[in-house]
């Protein structure tokens, strides 16, 4: 198919490569250097897509990233990505798109029913409609708005692309690459300032690509290409282009979207599709630039009808042509430069120029060229449906009331210009409270919040003299504050048409008897009339208004509509437009991919993974693995076809009868040394520590302030000044900044130092009758019995040359040891372990059976420790000194805390023995109470016992001290299930605990 | 993201930082008689200012040092920080 609105010649693209693409399943072609709008437009194409509510025709309205209609569906390498802006994907081979919220097809739209029943669809539709009756909503409405509404639709599959993050300084942060960008980028980095220089666009130069200006006697691209160059070649410089700087945060953070392969047919090997760029600038340089604001007039939403600045940027920056049969209507000097792109190649356009006899450089310029120019002329409504076929033109009075006749005359596009609104979106988002200029009928940047000026148009200048001018001083200035040196660089001589005054005047009256909708917000498709009834029912505050009617709501912010609703709710409300003032603008400035936003932390990446340095022998050894907080540790050792519950089953029965060797290194270490240590135990455990003897463990118990318990272990004192502490694995973190909290806030005089020691020890837990025995082959040269190694002893010992400690102490109920080495011997110890334990039938056990063994014994762990539980709840009462004071001690007087039917540990058997009981379970006094059935408490922990052979669950129960023997049922709805249970001790195992003394 | 200088480090990025609330409470001291209100205002009672707040941030990720950072709760402009002894001016 034939590009038929391509130029022969001309434009920035690259002719000699063609670019084969798909649109809503047609074939078309386009060149290097196209976007997905100029390659349609260049054949034809206008008719992308359909309106957010009435699901009016949609064309292109700009050629950037204000385009609120050309949102498309994006095909690439087998994946689809939704919400994606025609006017800024640029073109690659093979490129598929569809277009969005149409159904069944953009040519026939099911939907555009709305748009004859627009009448029922006024501001606040989504309030009033979908009110009533409530339980409509999730069947009915929500299901309608989903499938009517969307912009697209995500992907459902895993996101294979890499998204990467990084982070930069820089002295000066440059957003945005026109006249302005380049000149204070230039300045600074010739003041060998450290600069980025971010362009949102494929192509730097921003205004200068289509502007007729002239700039040191090169033209405008040119001298922007000469700068490029140059500043590319400096080390001080980072030049990134397609990079969008959308967010301005606190203390100079900024961060900047890169695509970097989104205009590729498929990522390169190593590349990252997207890149996230967190920027610490110690100054910010806002050139973004401006945006030209509509025309509001009749069927102004109409295909064809698009920015007077985007009809210029597909000329010249494409060689497309929006139309060959053009009409121009403006209310500024812009239209006119336009007008005379199009006769200059070869095409005819009429000028509509809503002001009475203005006069300027550019004007005589058209009226020479011989440009039919109509003054004190609008457009009143476009007509056509799927595209502009002509338009209802009149003469207007100049108070700007009144219409004259109306005239109809053939076009098929309009090109509006309604004069320029500054991009002010990233010194507002820094905090910057903006002003309104009257000269210019928008808001710029006031005074500076964090480190940000704002230049050139975007701070509404919009005169290429004043803003080079202004900008290279900028630039010099900021630069020389942090470098101290001052390169004056000469002034170029700038050639440019400076232009007459705009109209005050952007919203053309409805002629008698007519109802055209006059779109404000093309997205959200908010007309006139919606703003109008917003005011008339009592809205008021602009925010409320935007919320009601959804003005400048949708993917595009407001960028094109924003103003325009600020002017109508201003003149409606007889105020000025700062007396209204603007909705609040927030990062992002445009759509920031979910990939981008999360990076690498995917998955796996999320969080880095720790291994204890036996985890190759576990892995040879089939162990199962499970996350426990950042560690992996072996859940159980598969033999054979077993399942977790048989393989548990076992390693916790091998414990009981013969020994098992558990992996602990995960465990919390500290290591506490100085001459206050005991005093600082003292403080922050419950128990008494003050008598603690040199090469003896004590088992203890910390709480938070607030009386509950914060955690459990054993510290053992090593030698005089030194202990060593250990955590659970959860807490390990936390107990150490709650020591470092103390020794430096609150007890400073304490002399004690702590670090933690996590990751230099490996840790074996040997358990159970035999473990004696095999101890006694590991240290041969050791008393290891029961006088030489007595329950809580420690001693330091030498395994086959490794030093190593050995803690008598037991979590699992059973004779247990505790034997660390040195991380890097760790695999060493374990090997000896199992190897000497052969013998005694020694078995690996993991955190299953390591779990079993607690529970049926009673002792308390992270689901009873659960940041709600005392002392008491857990039957930890017993540590509680009365005579000294500790960390938390005086909440514990709280009345709650004392009550005499507080909650309680207990155990839990079904009275079938046989049925398992869910974690999470309620106990209830009667099952057939009717709901809300009051909870009398909870299920913290099941097991299946191996003491026992048959379930048995820990729960933390009201007033447990007193139920023992109790029957109760146990309710999960979850899992359906009622249990007939008894209560029990929550001691199953051992009650005397005999063993572990043996 | 807050830029934070701690002062036994220099300037770091927030995310190496946790909040540790209001730096002008004190603990009561040991073994001594307090009623239960004094208790209560210094385990929960808190003021959540609009304004200039002195306040403990860790750095975690660095020193580990508790250090104390003025604050203002509505800007979030950072007029000092200071080590965990130092006198405040
Ligand atoms: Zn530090």
């Amino acid at each position: 198919m034939s590009q038929k609105f391509r130029l022969e010649n001309g434009g920035l693209i690259n002719r000699d490569k063609k670019l084969s693409f798909k649109f809503n399943g047609k074939s078309y072609y386009g060149y290097e250097g196209d976007t997905l709008a100029s390659a349609l437009i260049a054949n034809g194409v206008h008719l992308v897509g359909r309106s957010f509510k009435y699901h009016r025709p949609r064309g292109f309205f700009g050629a950037g990233v204000d385009e609120p209609y050309a949102v498309v569906q994006l095909y690439r390498n087998n994946e689809t990505e939704p919400n994606i802006k025609a006017t800024e994907q640029e073109l690659f081979e093979g490129l598929e798109a569809k277009s969005v919220n149409c159904w069944p097809s953009v040519n026939f739209d099911i939907g555009a029913i709305n748009n004859f029943l627009k009448i029922f669809l006024p501001a606040g539709f989504y309030y009033k409609t979908f009110m009533w009756p409530k339980s409509f909503w999730y069947r009915v409405y929500e299901p309608f708005i989903r499938k009517a509404a969307g912009l697209g639709v995500a992907s459902t599959k895993h996101d294979k692309e890499r998204y990467e993050h990084k982070y930069e300084y820089c002295d000066l942060l440059i957003a945005g690459s026109g006249p302005s960008g380049l000149a204070s980028a230039y300045a600074a980095a010739k003041n060998g300032a450290r600069v980025i220089l971010a362009e949102d666009k494929p192509r730097f130069g921003g205004s200068l690509l289509t502007s007729d200006v002239n700039i040191g006697n090169q033209s405008g691209e040119d001298w922007a290409n000469s700068i490029i160059s140059e500043l590319k070649e400096m080390p001080n410089v980072i030049v990134k282009n397609r990079s969008q700087v959308f967010g301005y945060y606190d203390h100079n953070m900024l961060v900047m979207s890169e695509k970097v392969s989104d205009h590729l047919p498929k990522t390169k090997k190593h590349h990252p599709k997207q890149r996230l760029w967190y920027i610490r600038a110690k100054e910010v340089l806002i050139s973004s630039g401006s945006i030209e604001r509509p025309l509001v007039f009749g069927n102004n939403d109409t295909p064809g009808v698009m920015l007077s600045s985007a009809a210029k940027e597909y000329l010249k920056v494409y060689g497309v042509l929006v139309g060959k049969n053009p009409l121009v209507f403006t209310n500024n000097d812009s239209g006119y430069e336009t007008a005379i792109e199009f006769k200059k190649n070869g095409v005819n356009p009429i000028i509509l120029d809503s002001r009475v006899n203005p006069q300027s450089e550019i004007i005589d310029e058209a009226i020479n060229l011989g440009i039919k120019i109509k003054f004190s002329h609008v457009v009143v409504a476009a007509q056509g449906y799927k595209k502009v076929s002509s338009a209802d033109i009149a003469k207007i009075s100049d108070d700007k009331k009144q219409l004259g006749t109306i005239e109809n005359i053939k076009c098929d596009c309009i090109c509006v210009s309604g004069f320029w609104t500054p991009t002010i979106h990233l010194a507002s988002q820094s905090g910057n409270k903006t002003k309104f200029k009257e000269e210019i009928d928008a808001f710029v940047p006031g005074t500076s919040k964090q480190k940000e000026t704002t230049l050139g148009a975007a701070n509404g200048i919009f005169t290429l003299e004043e803003t080079l001018k202004s900008s290279f001083t900028a630039g010099q200035d900021l630069s020389k504050k942090i470098t101290n040196k001052d390169n004056k660089i000469s002034f170029p001589n700038v050639v440019e048409k400076i232009s007459s005054q705009h109209d005050k005047f952007w919203c053309v009256p409805l002629p008698k008897g007519k109802s055209y909708k006059r779109f404000l917000d093309f997205q959200n498709d908010v007309a006139v009339s919606d703003i109008e009834i917003a005011l008339k029912e009592g809205y008021r505050s602009i925010e409320h208004v935007k919320r009601y009617t959804t003005l400048g709501m949708a993917t595009d912010q407001g960028k094109t509509s924003n103003l325009n609703g600020l002017q109508l709710v201003s003149d409606i409300e007889n105020k000025v437009v700062p007396a209204v003032g603007h909705t609040t603008f927030r990062p992002p400035y445009t759509p920031i991919s979910i990939g981008a936003i999360v990076g690498r932390e995917v998955g796996k990446h999320s969080k880095p993974t720790r291994k204890s340095p036996m985890h190759s022998w576990h892995e040879k050894n089939n162990a199962i693995f499970v996350d426990a907080g950042v560690w992996l540790r072996p859940r159980y050792y598969k033999q054979g076809s077993e399942t977790l519950f048989e393989a548990s089953k076992r390693e916790a029965k091998n414990v009981r009868t013969n020994v098992g060797v558990c992996d602990v290194t995960t465990l919390g270490k500290i290591d506490i040394k100085g001459p206050d240590a005991a005093e600082l135990l003292n403080r922050v455990y419950t128990n008494a520590w003050l008598k603690l003897p040199v090469g003896k463990a004590r088992y203890g118990v910390m709480l938070r302030e607030d009386g509950i318990v914060m955690d459990d272990g054993t510290t053992t004192r090593i030698s005089e000044n030194h202990y060593h502490m250990t955590t659970t694995t959860a807490q390990a973190a936390n107990v150490l900044s709650h020591l470092e909290y103390y020794l430096q806030l609150v007890w400073p005089e304490l002399n004690v130092n702590v670090v933690s020691t996590t990751e230099q020890w490996a840790g074996a837990a040997i358990a159970g009758p035999k473990s004696r025995k095999l101890l006694e082959k590991l240290f041969p040269n050791n008393d290891v019995s029961n006088e030489g190694l007595p329950f809580m002893g420690y001693m330091e010992s030498d395994l086959f040359g490794v030093k190593a400690r050995i803690f008598r102490i037991s979590f699992s109920g059973e004779l247990a040891y505790e034997v660390n080495v040195e991380s890097n011997n760790g695999q060493f110890m374990w090997e000896k372990i199992i190897e000497l334990g052969q013998e005694f039938q020694v078995q690996p056990y993991g955190t299953e059976a390591l779990s079993t063994l607690r529970i049926e014994m009673g002792h308390v762990a992270g689901s009873e420790l659960d940041g709600r539980t005392i002392s008491y709840d857990t039957s930890l009462e017993g540590l509680i000194s009365k005579k000294k004071d500790f960390i938390g001690k005086r909440s514990l007087n709280r009345e709650a805390f004392t009550s005499s039917d507080r909650q309680k540990i207990v155990g839990v058997v079904p009275l079938d023995k046989k049925t398992s009981i869910p974690e999470g379970s309620h106990l209830v006094k009667d099952a057939q109470a009717p709901l809300p059935n009051k909870k009398l408490g909870h299920i913290s922990a099941s097991c299946w016992s191996v003491e026992h052979d048959n379930p048995f669950s820990l729960a933390i129960l009201k007033d447990g001290k007193n139920m023992i023997g109790e029957k109760l049922f146990v309710m999960s709805p979850l899992k359906n299930k009622v249990i007939p249970v008894e209560i029990v001790s929550s001691h199953y195992v051992d009650p005397k605990g005999e063993r572990v003394r043996s | 993201m807050l830029h934070i200088k701690c002062p036994h480090c220099g300037m770091r990025s927030q995310n190496e930082f946790s909040y540790g609330g209001d730096a002008s409470v004190k603990r009561p001291e040991l073994n001594k008689e307090i009623s239960d209100e004094e208790w209560d205002n210094f385990v929960y009672n808190r003021k959540s200012l609009r304004g200039k707040h002195l306040e403990l941030w860790q750095h975690l990720s660095g020193c580990r040092q508790w250090i104390k950072v003025e604050r203002d709760t509505a800007t979030h402009e950072i007029f000092n920080t200071y080590k965990a002894d130092e006198e405040i001016t």
